[in-house]
């Protein structure tokens, strides 16, 4: 018996190296990639729709209903100091899973990632757009062509809109209102994890109750609606900060 | 079947665009959505069809009149779903790809974008994008038309926004009297060429011939409506020196598109000289009433009555 184990060794080694290689030349599809997650926290919490539970920065209790935003014009700077950089518009939806993942199809040794939040001014002016910026998503200004590149919405008691929601609607891709804001985070050991042979995860924080302060703190008294440029760079502005890295 | 009908039947020559003499190169990229006879027929029907609303009952046509230039006679505000009123008057449709913004504050930079602003509007037709798409897909004579103009039955807000782009893009003026007379087909009277001349002088500089706008906009010193509160052009720009500044609007059948301004304020033709004759902050205008008339008889040179009763424009469904 002992004898035969060497054997069963061998092969079961060479089946092993068949595979691999089979995967490597016949298995395009499943090139090497990173997943980028979004995970969404209101503070230190993760996020909870429609759950009283959140306070402001004056101590205003409030809920979350809708998040969601644009995010674009993806690079990411390797360690050589190359960069892989993508094309895609992606909108981000707290309701809906599937979209909280990016798939960049390329690996790497990746030193830093920076990205836009909103949609550059050529595609707010070169006509109708498909995919992630078709206006059937509702991240559309009709009257004042234009995306909207984030919408936060939700209720407060001390919110003196009707029924007590406050809605943010931001955007705007023209001077003196341009709400485009560039984000980079450095990603230093233990933030990119090897999940799979061919994966390589990221984790990225976005802290909801940003929106609401630094540099501006949002009293729901006095802003409970923010939906065309008045005001909307200065929520931009509270915007630009509410991405981080998680390490594992 | 009303397709059939010869008269609302289109055909390969109605969708052929010919660039009239005189005018610069469209604005709109025809190339990127050349009519086809199934488009253009979509895009009719769906002009048409209060399909588009929340209640079925507005349509397109209900605020764009063909007898008035698809303008709204006699409405100095636009009246939408369950008869709520609009802020704005409704103007003309016509020479729509020479425009580079639409709306008079040019909120919308695109033609293929600006239905979705009636159709999701609050005050005109109530409706949202997936509603809509649904709607449509859910009717099998659309399915099929969709089908048709684009090759696929999965409807798009793209295919909807083409289709309509495709009818409103062949939407072009260019037969009046006034361009009979300059390209020598037909004489103008006396009076008519007094306010030719006048227009010339005092006009001209704005409604800038052939398309009878400069595409910019101007405050004209009409005073401000408090219970409109409109800002114009500053509602988009958000800069103070925009203030109840609008696009110039094309003059062509102007007699046709009464009442007069982005608010209708003025009635008749005989006010909109009296404005002009009286203003202070824009012009330094002095007519009298000679050449009031003398301008007017001018405008109604404008008025294309083929294109009034163009029957690639109708309704499909009165016959
Ligand atoms: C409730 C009345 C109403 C309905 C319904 C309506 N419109 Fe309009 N339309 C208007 C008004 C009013 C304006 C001008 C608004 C402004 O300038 O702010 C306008 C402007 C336009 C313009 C821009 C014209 C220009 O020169 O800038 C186009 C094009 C247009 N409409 C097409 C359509 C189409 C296509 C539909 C159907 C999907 C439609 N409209 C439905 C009232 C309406
Ligand atoms: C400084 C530019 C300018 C000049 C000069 C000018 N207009 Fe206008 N005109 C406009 C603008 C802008 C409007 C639209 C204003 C509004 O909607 O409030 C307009 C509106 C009109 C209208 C109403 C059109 C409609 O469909 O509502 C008429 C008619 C008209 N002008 C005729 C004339 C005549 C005739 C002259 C010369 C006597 C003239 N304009 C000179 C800029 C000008």
């Amino acid at each position: 018996m002992k004898s035969q184990r060497p054997i069963l060794k061998y092969s079961l080694f060479i089946i092993g190296l068949f595979f691999l290689f089979s995967f490597r030349f016949s298995e395009p599809k499943n090139r090497p990639s990173l997943v980028i997650e979004f995970n969404h926290f209101v503070g230190k919490d993760k996020l909870i729709l429609d759950s009283l539970m959140y306070k402001n920065e004056f101590n205003q209790s409030y809920s979350i209903g809708k998040f969601r935003y644009y995010i674009s014009n993806i690079k990411l700077r390797r360690k050589d100091g190359t960069e892989y950089a993508s094309n895609e518009y992606y909108l981000i939806d707290v309701e809906d899973k599937k979209s909280q993942q990016i798939v960049i199809r390329e690996k790497g040794n990746y030193s830093s990632i920076s990205f836009t939040i909103g949609v550059d001014s050529l595609h707010n002016c070169s006509g109708l757009q498909k995919g992630a910026l078709d206006p059937v998503n509702g991240m559309f200004w009709a009257w004042n062509t234009g995306y909207i590149f984030l919408k936060l919405e939700g209720k407060s008691p001390y919110s003196k809109s009707p029924s007590n929601i406050f809605e943010y609607h931001i955007g705007g891709f023209k001077q003196p209102n341009n709400c485009i804001r560039q984000v980079r985070l450095d990603l230093p050991e233990k933030t990119i994890q090897v999940v799979e042979d061919d994966a390589d995860l990221l984790s990225l924080s976005v802290d909801i109750s940003e929106v609401l302060k630094t540099p501006k703190n949002i009293d729901f008294t006095e802003f409970s609606s923010v939906t065309d440029f008045n005001n909307a760079t200065m929520m931009a502005d509270n915007y630009a900060d509410i991405f981080g890295v998680i390490k594992y | 079947m009303l397709e059939e009908n010869p008269y609302f039947k289109i055909t390969s020559k109605d969708v052929i665009f010919k660039n009239p003499k005189g005018f610069p190169k469209p604005i709109y990229d025809l190339t990127k959505n050349k009519p086809s006879v199934e488009g253009f027929t979509l895009g009719r029907k769906l002009f048409y069809d209060p399909i588009l609303s929340v209640d079925y009952f507005t349509s397109c046509a209900t605020c764009h009149q063909q007898f008035a230039a698809f303008a709204h006679i006699d409405h100095p505000l636009s009246h939408g779903i369950g008869g709520k009123i609009g802020i704005r008057n409704v103007p003309a449709l016509q020479n729509l790809i020479w425009k580079d913004a639409f709306m008079v504050d040019g909120g919308i930079n695109h033609l293929d974008l600006q239905p979705i602003s009636p159709i999701t509007s609050p005050t005109e037709m109530g409706e949202n994008l997936p509603n809509v798409l649904k709607k449509l897909q859910a009717d099998s004579t659309y399915r099929l038309m969709f089908y048709k103009a684009f090759k696929d039955s999965i409807i798009t807000t793209e295919m909807l926004m083409k289709s309509l782009s495709q009818f409103l893009s062949l939407m072009i003026s260019s037969n009046s009297r006034y361009d009979k007379f300059i390209a020598g087909a037909d004489t103008l009277s006396i009076i008519e060429q007094k306010g030719l001349n006048l227009f010339a002088s005092n006009c001209a500089s704005c409604h800038t011939p052939p398309l009878f706008t400069d595409n910019q906009y101007h405050n004209i010193g009409l005073k401000p409506d408090s219970n409109l509160n409109d800002k114009g052009r500053m509602a988009i720009t958000s800069f103070k020196e925009d203030y109840f500044k609008f696009k110039t609007p094309s003059l062509r059948n102007v007699e046709m598109t009464y009442p007069y301004m982005h608010d209708g304020r003025y009635r008749n033709l005989k006010e909109v000289m009296n404005h002009y004759a009286a203003s202070q902050s824009c012009t330094k205008m002095k007519f009298d009433e000679f050449e009031k008339v003398e301008l007017i008889a001018f405008l109604k040179t404008l008025t294309d009555m083929e294109y009034l009763h163009d029957r690639r424009f109708a309704d499909p469904n009165t016959y």
